[in-house]
């Protein structure tokens, strides 16, 4: 029902596509992170609840962009479209495709931890189940987020009290605002960072319930102690070094190894992840009871093998989704940016 | 167990010195003895020996965390570390173990697996996983895997049991030189006040040198200064005391048997004599390549055949004791001076020698002497203050070591391997080729001298032109020009390309290249030729 082209995955019956990485004339659009929402396509169909961060994202497509609620289906040449909550950002959707009687679901990016900032992932029964295998190795296994977020509130506190700045970084859609609902405001000021700001008013004009923030401006000057949020980039920049003594730290499941923590130099690492971990992972594809596993991004390699070998139908599908990175702000996505990692996998001819 | 374990979280948290030596000083102030002992003991890096294999370390972790080999591997390729990916695989039992303490765990748990078998081997280090959780488990499993390091030096490390002890640092470093077994006995003897007890067989602290990186000019005039060549060998004490020699690394190695012949020519020193100088290999009055010392350096027994293919001999520095008088705080000048009368006293046709000196009249003199190390088989130059005394470890400004220009290749990347530690999960480890008419033939490894962005983005080209796998290494599209830079040259049998280069690291990316630009092998053959020296 779904094949991968050069630009994107493909339905033939519906001629529409599913997170397409080049301008296409119809998309369907699991969640607006960049390497899922491009450019340039003629329309957009995202959740309901995805419309705002969406147009904040594509500016002047914004217009393109039209919503539909989960577990609404709406029919495009015949194929029956709606979805899912994926629990992954604010509106982040698996698609769900039926067309006599077959059933696939791609889910885009999701995880099944609680998630305050957004709707949560729901296992959808499908024949052929599409997911993603950021952390698809079995040394990721994330703590219970209210205990990451024990260990930042803590730590926040420990900066009050040496009279230091604390400067958070995580993706500025998403991961940011769910680090916000996590903070305990009583500890103090909680400001954000530009990129960040933007994303928060939207989740709080989507109902989205976080702690009330300030645009942090550098030149302000700031009281110590308060708790700045950032994207990534931001990390050593000019901006961040006006706050004067500072602790940094970092929000991403690739915290949980040491040597990836390290690499990342900032002073703290907290395992926080907007994908499943290994136990999730499979524990999603049961859920689903697909007899069909197609994985992308990520571990694609041992996910596949360790799913055949558990005797499910399964392969890897060569996309162009980054999941997330410890590099940069936000999964990119452009024709040259992207790297699948795929030499060697055992792609499958999808139809 | 806790403590250490502890300590080891506060040390990774912070970057900041005053931090370390304040988690350090808290440590040893609530440890025991016999804990402190063997905190230091990892902490200067002494290491269990290998205590179980590699592979059956892999095979019951895997067993314990209930997934195939396979996975196993694929995880341990992703963390880049051995004791993190069991740490990480291996499930937590959930119900709190009591806390022993590090010397328990290391004389009761840790040393007795070298005297296991393989079968209960397996069984106590399942039972071990069970009863430690977190960053214990972790530590442990670095101390099994013989990779545990901690983020401290030697010198914080010092300052930090100084503070604890009030003994001076120069007596704390002097301690914990040389051979001491961790006890609670030893820990005592390291905090006594009495610092008149140096144990007869030590070396001093080896004073060091740093990279010269400013104008010539900025050292003052020419002539204060004793200016040496850089040898390429071994640094050592040679220790000569109560009528025996003893040869200490700069690693604080004893070398006790390594170098029959430097030791036969120590018989003829006075008791009571320290000197500082470099192993080197030797014949006819000149150094060998240092790939020749290597021959040397990886036995442990010397056999004749060896002895005689390799000769070594000590080219002397510097002297620190004399008649067993500390001569450190005197000048190089006298020192030196001493040095000479004490070497020009042994017989004739030993292995000890002096290290000439360079004439340095002018900064123009010393400038061109080092332009001639290569021929010399030397790095380059050392240049000493002529009254500077010896010092402990390294400080800045009258030591200066100012090393030649190194050699350097374009060559195009062929192979790829993921790295470990901090660079886990990137291809890091890569293997360079140079052309020899229309192939290109791998000659040197390099790990090092990239960026971390560079490093993300030549990792984001090998995954996207992978042409093989094999295990964990991935042959590449020839596409990506470095230029390597290398210390010398060798003819080598045991390399495909017939050369071996030493010391290959990353200079830049020549980003403006392409891999027919690359050079070839004969011009590296050239470069062969060029510094073949004659002493």
């Amino acid at each position: 029902m779904l094949r991968v082209t050069e630009s994107g995955l493909y339905c033939d019956a519906g001629d529409f596509f599913i997170d397409p990485w080049r301008p296409v004339a119809r998309a369907v659009v699991t969640h607006a992170h960049s390497d899922h929402l491009t450019w340039g396509c003629g329309s957009y169909l995202v959740s309901d609840r995805g419309v705002g961060v969406s147009r904040e994202r594509l500016g002047q497509y914004a217009d393109r962009v039209e919503g539909m609620p989960f577990g609404e289906v709406r029919t495009i040449n015949g194929v029956r479209i709606s979805m899912f909550p994926a629990g992954h950002i604010l509106g982040s959707a698996q698609v769900r495709l039926e067309l006599n009687g077959e059933v696939w679901v791609a889910s885009g990016d999701y995880k099944t931890d609680p998630d305050p900032t957004c709707d949560a992932w729901e296992p959808v029964r499908c024949h052929t189940f599409i997911t993603e295998s950021t952390f698809g190795l079995p040394i990721y296994r994330w703590p219970a987020p209210r205990d990451v977020f024990a260990g930042i509130n803590a730590w926040w506190h420990e900066n009050v009290a040496a009279g230091r700045t604390s400067l958070l970084f995580g993706y500025g859609l998403g991961k940011a605002q769910r680090l916000l609902a996590g903070l305990d405001p009583s500890i103090g000021p909680i400001l954000v960072h530009g990129a960040v700001d933007r994303m928060t008013a939207l989740y709080r004009e989507a109902g989205v319930d976080l702690p009330p923030t300030e645009y942090a401006t550098a030149q302000r000057g700031l009281s110590t102690g308060a708790m700045i949020v950032a994207p990534p980039s931001a990390d050593g920049s000019a901006w961040a070094r006006k706050f004067g003594p500072n602790s940094t730290a970092f929000a991403s499941g690739w915290m949980l190894v040491r040597g990836a923590r390290r690499r990342r130099s900032v002073d703290r690492g907290f395992t926080l992840s907007d994908h499943v971990d290994w136990p999730q992972l499979l524990g999603a594809i049961d859920a689903t009871g697909a007899e069909r596993v197609l994985v992308t991004h990520g571990f694609t390699g041992p996910v596949v093998r360790w799913l055949r070998d558990k005797g499910l139908q399964a392969d890897a599908l060569a996309t162009r989704y980054e999941g997330e990175r410890d590099d940069a702000s936000e999964p990119a996505s452009d024709a040259t940016g992207a790297s699948p990692d795929v030499a060697g996998d055992t792609s499958a001819g999808v139809q | 167990m806790k403590a250490f374990a502890e300590l080891y979280d506060a040390i990774d948290a912070t970057t900041a010195t005053q931090g370390k030596v304040a988690a350090l000083v808290a440590y040893f102030r609530g440890a025991s003895s016999e804990d402190a002992a063997w905190a230091i003991s990892f902490l200067v890096g002494r290491r269990p020996k290998r205590l179980i294999r590699s592979s059956d370390l892999r095979a019951w972790a895997a067993e314990a965390a209930g997934i195939p080999d396979w996975l196993f591997e694929e995880s341990y390729t992703q963390a880049g570390d051995l004791a993190e990916t069991i740490s990480l695989l291996v499930p937590e039992v959930e119900d709190a173990p009591s806390d022993m303490s590090l010397a328990w765990w290391v004389e009761q748990r840790l040393l007795p697996l070298a005297r296991t078998d393989p079968a209960d081997q397996r069984v106590a280090l399942l039972a071990i996983w069970r009863t430690l959780r977190g960053t214990a488990r972790f530590v442990f499993n670095k101390l099994i895997t013989g990779s545990f390091r901690m983020g401290v030096s030697d010198g914080l490390l010092v300052r930090a049991l100084a503070q604890v002890t009030d003994v001076s640092t120069d007596a704390i470093s002097h301690r914990l030189m040389g051979q001491w077994e961790p006890s609670g006995a030893w820990y005592d003897r390291l905090k006594h006040p009495d610092t008149d007890d140096a144990d007869w067989s030590r070396p001093y602290p080896f004073y060091l040198a740093y990279p010269l990186e400013q104008e010539l000019a900025a050292l003052g005039a020419s002539d204060e200064w004793q200016v040496e060549w850089k040898w390429d060998g071994i640094r050592a004490q040679l220790v000569r005391r109560r009528g025996k020699t003893l040869l200490w690394s700069r690693g604080e190695e004893l070398l006790a048997g390594r170098f029959p012949e430097v030791e036969q020519t120590a018989e003829f020193l006075p008791d009571g004599t320290v000197i500082d100088g470099e192993l080197v290999a030797w014949r006819d009055g000149a150094p060998l390549p240092f790939s020749e010392l290597q021959r040397r350096i990886n036995r442990k027994t010397i056999g004749k055949k060896l002895l005689s293919d390799v000769p070594c001999a000590m080219i002397a520095y510097d002297l620190l004791e004399r008649g067993g008088e500390d001569l450190r705080a005197n000048s190089m000048r006298d020192r030196r001076e001493a040095l000479a009368t004490m070497v020009g006293a042994l017989p004739i046709g030993g292995t000890l020698h002096m290290s000439p000196i360079i004439a340095s009249h002018s900064w123009e003199a010393v400038s061109e002497a080092r332009a001639g190390s290569r021929a010399m088989r030397a790095e380059g130059l050392m240049m000493k203050r002529l009254i500077s005394p010896y010092g402990v470890g390294r400080k800045v400004g009258d030591w200066w070591k100012w090393k030649v220009t190194p050699l350097t290749v374009d060559a195009v990347l062929v192979y790829a391997q993921s790295g470990h530690g901090r660079r886990a999960g990137l291809y890091t480890d890569y293997t360079f080729a140079v052309w020899d008419g229309e192939s290109l033939v791998p000659f040197a490894k390099a790990y090092s001298g990239l960026t971390d962005v560079e490093i993300r983005e030549v990792d984001r080209y090998v995954r996207q032109n992978t042409l093989e796998k094999f295990g964990p290494v991935r042959t590449v599209k020839p596409g990506l020009v470095f230029e390597l830079a290398f210390e010398g040259i060798q003819e080598s049998t045991r390399h495909k390309s017939g050369i071996a280069v030493r010391f290959p690291r990353i200079s830049r990316w020549r980003t403006d290249k392409l891999p027919r630009d690359a050079d070839s092998l004969e011009t590296i053959r050239a470069m062969l030729r060029a510094t073949k020296g004659v002493a």
